[in-house]
């Protein structure tokens, strides 16, 4: 399976992160809330008006902007 | 004095824990080496008084955010003799990362796990004893809301302060630059002590959040949520601020005024008049800000806040804001002054600027109040309720048009990430500490500012002693006749331009003021005024009251809260060139088009 950005998964959907391309500071909170290479994301939902991803890592909900997900590389499983 | 440093990620209940060790002895104070005020309490631990201080909440030390860099500033500059760590045991597999930075720098620690209660439902199992072990620092299991574990926790920071901190490693920066080797950490101390259910069970948060986030439902109730809070902080807070003001009264009648009768009646009018009502005017807000805290501690505490920054995001991004932004505006919509305040949820200090310059044009219930004297005077009732709607409009355009124009001016830097919470039951205690904090913060920072500026339009308006107050021939007067040509084009006359005077102290005297200034009141006044304006004068009035600075107090808070007296003057001009823009091409507009 070829790699898709986050912002591409419908609600439910889980995926392997694979890469994250952000910025620096995005990337440094990212890392500390827990979005690491190998670790398993799930979609939870989608705001309305292409508004924020509501995604899961282990025990954290956390809302992501669609910009900032499609800079986020996953492997769909 | 020694000095325990409360560390931990946001959203671990480190403030809770804070509020427990400290109750409402807590004060905001000032450090060196960092710029914003830190929450800090004295307290008798074991037979010392010792310094708690609560750090802002992050998510890592070596991050990029204003808060990382103030924490990592505090540490290096006032050496903690402790540091309490503070970690919610739900994620404790993501939350070990900050602990193992924290560890790098060799403080003297104590880890406290909270939420332990919460965990356990989640089926997350720890043994703080293997825990503690691997890690060579003392842990404990907590629970900061309900109190368990709180007094083995107290013990063992009062053993743990006997030691003296080993020092801190000089070069910070170079010691955090270990990402590997902290993943490998991590890996091995969780492996044995800390056990996770691969798959989280269906619990009430995402039953609440299938509701409260639905695509469709999401929204309406989000509305119903903000309507709901608003009619219950002006169903409570009028009547407790009418009684204020009658205590106020009532004390300036019967035991003021007779007091100081024997004084010249200058003095009188300056003790009385300014420097009396500028404290009377401090503490209407007091029960306002007292209730809207309480409100606010259940939106925030429950998580409920996170859910409307989700729901709003969309479209407030377009205007470099966010959901948050939106929740404080809405509130803006009662009181200008505690929503300003509000907007400390924000950690990053660019959104809280930009949001902090859009809130004083919501229409706030003073301005509302000129809004509905002026409307029944001089407009039919049948289109009453028109001009008050369109005003409402005309307050989120102006707000929208602040925020795209300036929104350049305040890039926000500061990542979008937000967690969402799982719901919480706020706790009495928590709510009301937090009202109590917020009252204290204002009353000890802006009065002397408003007591200043009533005391500096009571002398403008009955300064020389020669002239009948409020008339032409006050400094007020003088200055209206100098601002004259400047708002004769927007239809306002010499008259009102005084009444706009002493609206910018409060919109709530602005018909007082009128009264004063006519010597009328009640029906006369009405009267007057409709013989003396007609109606595209009055809306011309009435817009520029919507737009230029609310009162004194919200420009107070703007200061005190932005620390920036820059910031303040650029809202303040910004909003007086907005009024005079709007009023000018309305009145001028109506009037090319014949009315």
């Amino acid at each position: 399976m070829p790699a898709v950005a986050l912002s591409s998964l419908t609600p439910g959907e889980g995926a392997t992160i694979v890469a994250i391309h952000t910025d620096e500071p995005l990337h440094q909170r990212l890392l500390a809330m827990g979005f690491r290479t190998g670790k398993h994301i799930e979609v939870i939902r989608k705001a309305r008006f292409s508004g924020p991803l509501q995604v899961r890592i282990g025990t954290t909900d956390i809302l992501v902007r669609k910009n900032e997900a499609e800079q986020i590389k996953v492997r769909k499983v | 004095m020694k000095r325990i440093a409360l560390l931990g990620m946001p959203n671990t209940g480190k403030s809770t824990l804070f509020n427990r060790m400290t109750g409402a002895s807590a004060r905001v104070g000032n450090w060196p080496g960092i710029t914003v005020e830190l929450l800090t309490g004295k307290i008798l631990l074991g037979s010392d008084m010792v310094e708690v201080i609560d750090l802002p909440g992050i998510y890592d030390l070596h991050g990029f955010s204003e808060d990382e860099q103030v924490v990592r500033h505090f540490l290096h500059e006032n050496v903690p003799d402790l540091a309490l760590v503070v970690l919610n045991a739900t994620q404790i597999e993501r939350q070990l990362s900050l602990l193992l930075q924290l560890r790098q720098l060799n403080l003297n620690m104590v880890v406290l796990l909270n939420m332990a209660d919460e965990a356990r439902k989640f089926g997350i199992t720890i043994d703080a004893g293997k825990m503690s072990e691997a890690l060579g620092i003392p842990i404990f299991l907590l629970s900061a809301k309900y109190g368990s574990g709180y007094p083995e926790a107290l013990q063992a920071a009062t053993k743990a302060l006997r030691y003296t901190t080993p020092g801190m490693a000089e070069q910070l920066r170079d010691q955090l630059e270990q990402d590997e080797y902290i993943e490998s950490e991590m890996a091995r101390v969780l492996q044995h002590s800390v056990q996770v259910p691969a798959r989280m069970s269906d619990n009430l948060t995402t039953q609440l959040d299938r509701l409260m986030l639905h695509p469709w439902l999401g929204l309406p109730i989000f509305f119903g949520i903000m309507f709901l809070l608003f009619q219950a902080i002006f169903f409570f807070g009028q009547p407790l601020q009418t009684g204020v003001g009658m205590l106020f009264t009532w004390l300036h009648d019967a035991a003021l005024v007779p007091l100081l009768s024997s004084l010249p009646d200058a003095l009188q009018g300056l003790l009385l008049d300014g420097i009396y009502n500028g404290v009377a005017t401090v503490a209407t807000f007091v029960p306002i800000i007292v209730l809207f805290f309480l409100f606010m501690a259940i939106v925030e505490d429950t998580g409920y806040l996170s859910r409307a920054a989700f729901l709003m995001d969309a479209l407030m991004a377009k205007m470099g804001l966010d959901g948050r932004s939106f929740v404080m505006l809405l509130m803006g919509f009662g009181c200008n002054v505690p929503a300003l305040m509000g907007t400390r949820v924000m950690r990053s200090r660019t959104l809280r600027l930009l949001t902090m310059l859009v809130i004083p044009f919501s229409l706030c219930s003073a301005r509302l109040q000129v809004f509905v004297f002026i409307t029944a005077a001089l407009f039919a009732p049948k289109s009453a309720a028109l001009v008050l709607f369109s005003l409402y409009l005309l307050s989120f355009a102006s707000a929208i048009l602040t925020a795209l124009l300036f929104k350049r001016f305040f890039p926000s830097n500061e990542p979008f990430v937000l967690e969402l919470p799982p719901y919480r039951f706020p706790t009495l205690r928590q709510m009301v500490l937090r009202g109590w904090h917020e009252v204290h913060h204002f009353v000890h920072r802006a009065t002397k500012f408003i007591v200043a500026g009533v005391v500096l339009v009571w002398l403008l308006t009955h300064m020389p002693p020669s002239a009948a107050p409020a008339s032409a021939d006050t400094w007020a007067g003088i200055v209206g006749g100098w601002l004259h040509p400047l708002f004769a084009p927007t239809g306002i006359t010499p008259e009102l331009t005084i009444a706009l005077i002493f609206g910018f102290v409060a919109k709530e005297i602005v018909i007082g003021s009128l009264a004063v200034i006519y010597g009328l009141s009640g029906h006369a006044l009405t009267n007057e005024l409709a013989g003396q304006l007609d109606w595209v004068q009055a809306y011309s009035f009435m817009l520029f009251t919507l737009i230029y600075t609310p009162c004194l107090s919200a420009i107070a808070t703007l200061r005190s809260e932005s620390k920036n007296t820059g910031f303040t003057l650029v809202s303040i001009l910004w909003s007086l060139s907005l009024a005079w823009l709007v009023s000018i091409t309305f009145y001028q507009g109506a009037r090319a088009l014949g009315y």
